[in-house]
């Protein structure tokens, strides 16, 4: 602990802050679910729990993930992880109504969402949240998840993010289409609304062609804020175009402090300020009383997530093939993965491997530190997370705001519904007395509480809409 | 299916500021407050507090009282399609129905929450998973009034051939039927958190929905849990409510109820509820007076629904009338000025009414099908699950969540 240095060295109030969002991914292995303090994935209750935790630790946001297919291990559903997750925009209007400041973020997908219906979704839970709303771009297009969906896999993979760039400018289009005053402000006006002030919008792409009229005006912050999570180049250049908010992977300081550069760069080339896209990666925070509390804390999380069960499962999804005849406390199979590719149906995580490269990685993991089945998995899972006394870790984060290698975590609770408390009543202390966590909502909208500039087609800068042009 | 003990419900329409096309000039607020959260949950709360067994929102994939087509569509629903069209002078916002239900119901703990959605041209797997978290966050109590419209401006608002409205009849029903399968593709107790086993679900009672219809199909299995209610009550207008395979029909007339009571044997329609717009006298104004006022503004044509223009004690007469009529069920009132008609009917109808034992509130925690007398239905996938009895907990799905946890 270096707080005499600290004190001495910065002055709180000038301080650059962080801020804290929660991801309920609803669907997972870093879920808990065995645990006596387990609650409902589903019940209101959890929800109602989790965020009015949140805001009372002055979070900005409450992120909802998104799958549109349950998934499958090995050709049958996969049961050893929580599953089953409320439709995000339908769940977060129910939580507007119990919460006054904090952000509403939903994941919804480019690829099997309509293009009006998505940004009317999505602008209605803006005005019914007064201004709270946020869209977090995913372009999932695999014919897996087709399945669900009326035009089945119809996508080619390449055009993923050209498409979603479509989705999201008609989206801007029909959010765009009222006029600021078409609204009547007296009921003795001629007309509700200038009929002339909300115009037809009409796009299409090389595979949607859509027409129709905005039911809504802008929100109290104009547009939901734009959130965005690829992570390969084309997924950060996309963001830098597009995007507000960019969920990052990169947790740990110098991968951290490396990806901002990254697409803080990208985002000037694109012609907007390199502050314009803020940077929150996805983090797990592990308290104890004290350090060794702490880390034994740690210990007791990652084997809960990680079963015996779940510790083969997730060698199977590498090699393609039944491994349960292996002991999970065992060493790693001496058999070759049967798949040239891994599948989509896992996830996210798990698409696009090559599974020798990544058995043959592992297996010299495990050879190295003398690793079973199940230590090599929770050794794999345990790179992320933040472990230590609620002061220790403020200790850690404090240079992740001084140097502005990020702008906020997302927190990733490993227990529904409790998750939240420690670092609500902890951690979050500890920050705001270092002054660099906010005591307060700067503000009712999401934008201002994220410190947003107006959306970027409704500024007034004339480079800017040259830019745009 | 109508019994002695069948309740008589009384549900009440919230859209805008009423189903006349000038109520907006009524109204308590200015133009710019209507689509304010406060004021849905101002609204949503006034009829809760009232008694009213359910609150239906409606919606179109349009703008309120519009149409572009030009196709003369006569009737959407809304009551104001006939008189608003495109450069009409009325409401053209909107918040999607689906989400002021959900907003509703942490305010709320009886009120019944009916959303209309279209079910012609979007995406029958997000209809349903919405559909299912309306039931979840209300704790079962979630209606979905199914909308038909095959209107062009609708298909091309969602980049589809528009296709008839015979056509869009098939296609909703088809949209029904794969919703009904999603909903019941987690059985109850599928969360099963077995520790032992490493088992969070039990992948024996979470099933396919596999679907095949005529312009979609749909793997599944849902997203999301079973809704608590089993499945979540469809409503839909009387002259589709059996092809649509609804729980209860929105007749317009005793006559068209009674048609429907004599074949509901063979159908799944259980409860048929009189579609009654309502405008009352108030504040010493007579209710004829009151809407001569309001269609000076705007005319409100006639709906195929009735009209009754009348005092409140009129109303209650007829009510009662109603609620010893074999064939109904139950009413929907639809005020003209939601923010006169409604406080009315609230402060001088549903008193009386529960006075005369006509009418019983739902209690807090009640699921709309209970409100309804509906019983909660056996799972189609279920290989061993009798229907629970009328009046039979439906917590079924979170005691057994939680138990083992």
């Amino acid at each position: 602990m270096s707080n005499g240095t600290r004190t001495a060295t910065t002055d709180p109030s000038r301080r650059r802050q962080l801020q804290f969002g929660i991801f309920f991914q609803g669907v997972n292995f870093s879920t808990i679910w065995s645990d006596a303090a387990s609650g409902s994935q589903t019940d209101f209750e959890s929800f109602r729990r989790l965020i009015t935790t949140a805001e009372r630790g002055v979070f900005s946001a409450f992120f909802l993930g998104e799958g549109l297919r349950l998934r499958e291990h090995l050709g049958r559903l996969h049961d050893l992880d929580v599953a089953g997750r409320p439709d995000a925009l339908t769940q977060l209007a129910a939580l507007a109504a119990i919460t006054e400041n904090i952000g509403l973020v939903a994941t919804q997908n480019t690829t099997y969402n309509d293009p009006l219906d998505l940004a009317h979704r999505l602008a209605s839970l803006d005005v019914l949240s007064g201004g709270r709303a946020a869209w977090n771009i995913v372009t999932t297009d695999n014919a897996w998840t087709g399945a669900n969906f009326r035009r089945g896999g119809y996508a080619d993979h390449a055009d993923r993010y050209t498409h979603a760039e479509f989705v999201v400018n008609t989206a801007k289009a029909l959010w765009d289409s009222w006029s600021d005053d078409a609204i009547s402000a007296s009921r003795d006006a001629d007309s509700w609304a200038d009929a002339e002030a909300a115009g037809e919008v009409s796009e299409r792409d090389a595979y949607f062609a859509v027409r129709g009229r905005g039911r809504l005006p802008r929100s109290a912050q104009q547009h939901p804020v734009l959130f965005q999570a690829g992570d390969s180049a084309e997924g950060r250049d996309f963001a830098a175009r597009n995007a507000e908010v960019i969920f990052s992977a990169h947790g740990v300081f110098e991968p951290a402090k490396t990806f901002a550069a990254d697409v803080r760069q990208r985002t000037l080339k694109a012609g907007r300020p390199a502050d314009d896209l803020k940077i929150f990666p996805g983090q797990e925070f592990i308290i104890g009383d004290t350090e060794a509390d702490a880390i034994d804390k740690a210990r007791w999380v990652r084997e809960s997530q990680v079963s015996p069960q779940t510790a083969i499962a997730f060698l199977e999804a590498v090699w393609g093939t039944d491994l349960s005849s292996f002991d999970p406390d065992g060493g790693l199979p001496d058999i070759d993965p049967v798949q040239d590719e891994t599948g989509e149906t896992r996830g996210a995580g798990f698409r696009g491997k090559r599974p020798r490269e990544v058995a043959d990685g592992w297996r010299a993991i495990a050879a190295e530190k003398d690793l079973s089945i199940r230590e090599l998995v929770i050794h794999l899972s345990s790179g992320r997370g933040f472990v230590g006394t609620a002061s220790g870790i403020a200790d850690q984060l404090e240079p992740f705001a001084d140097e502005h290698a990020v702008d906020g975590f997302n927190v990733t609770p490993w227990l529904i519904p409790s998750g939240l408390d420690d670092i609500v009543n902890r951690l979050v202390p500890e920050l705001q007395e270092r002054g660099i966590y906010p005591t307060e909502y700067a503000g009712s909208t999401l934008r201002e509480n994220l410190g947003l500039r107006p959306p970027l087609s409704r500024r007034e800068e004339p480079g800017l809409a040259r830019l745009r042009a | 299916m109508t019994t002695s003990t069948t309740p008589f419900a009384i549900l009440v329409e919230l859209d805008g500021d009423g189903a006349h096309p000038a109520a907006w000039r009524f109204a308590a607020h200015s133009p710019t407050e209507l689509l304010s959260p406060s004021r849905i949950a101002a609204t949503v709360r006034a009829a809760e507090r009232a008694g009213f067994t359910a609150a239906t929102f409606e919606d179109s994939p349009l703008p309120p009282g519009q149409s572009f087509s030009g196709d003369g569509r006569a009737f959407s629903g809304d009551g104001q399609s006939t008189t608003a069209g495109r450069g009409g002078r009325g409401i053209i916002g909107r918040i999607e129905a689906i989400q002021r239900a959900a907003f509703s119901a942490p305010l709320t703990s009886s009120l019944g929450l009916v959303a209309v959605a279209h079910a012609v041209y979007g995406e029958p797997f997000h209809l349903s998973t919405q559909l299912a978290t309306v039931d979840h966050v209300s704790d079962g109590r979630a209606g979905w009034l199914v909308g038909t419209d095959a209107d062009a401006a609708i298909a091309a608002e969602y980049g589809r051939a528009a296709v008839s409205a015979e056509q869009a009849i098939a296609d909703a029903a088809d949209t029904v039927e794969v919703s009904r399968r999603l909903w019941d593709s987690w059985e109850d107790d599928a969360v099963i958190r077995e520790r032992e086993t490493g088992r969070y679900f039990d992948r024996d009672r979470v099933h396919y929905a596999d679907f095949t219809g005529e312009s979609f199909s749909i793997i599944g299995p849902a997203i999301v849990p079973r809704p608590p209610q089993g499945q979540v009550v469809v409503f839909a207008e009387g002259a589709v409510a059996a092809r649509l395979g609804a729980d209860v029909a929105l007749v317009a007339s005793i006559e068209q109820a009674a048609d429907i009571r004599t074949e509901d044997i063979r159908t799944s329609v259980h409860r048929t509820l009189l579609e009654l717009e309502v405008v009352l006298d108030s504040a010493g104004v007579s209710a004829a007076d009151r809407l001569t006022a309001l269609n000076a503004h705007d005319a409100w044509t006639p709906t195929p629904r009735a009209r009754f223009v009348g005092t409140s004690a009129e109303l209650i007469a007829l009510l009662t009338e109603l609620a010893s009529d074999e064939v109904i069920d139950g009413v929907r009132l639809i005020p003209a000025v939601l923010d006169i008609d409604l406080d009315e009917i609230g402060r001088g109808v549903l008193p009386e009414l529960r006075r005369r034992a006509v009418f019983r509130p739902p209690t807090a925690g009640q699921t709309l099908r209970q409100s309804l007398g509906l019983e909660r239905p056996a799972n189609r996938f279920a290989v061993d699950a009798p229907a629970d009895e009328p009046g039979a907990s439906h917590h079924s799905t979170a005691t057994l969540e939680g138990a083992s946890a």
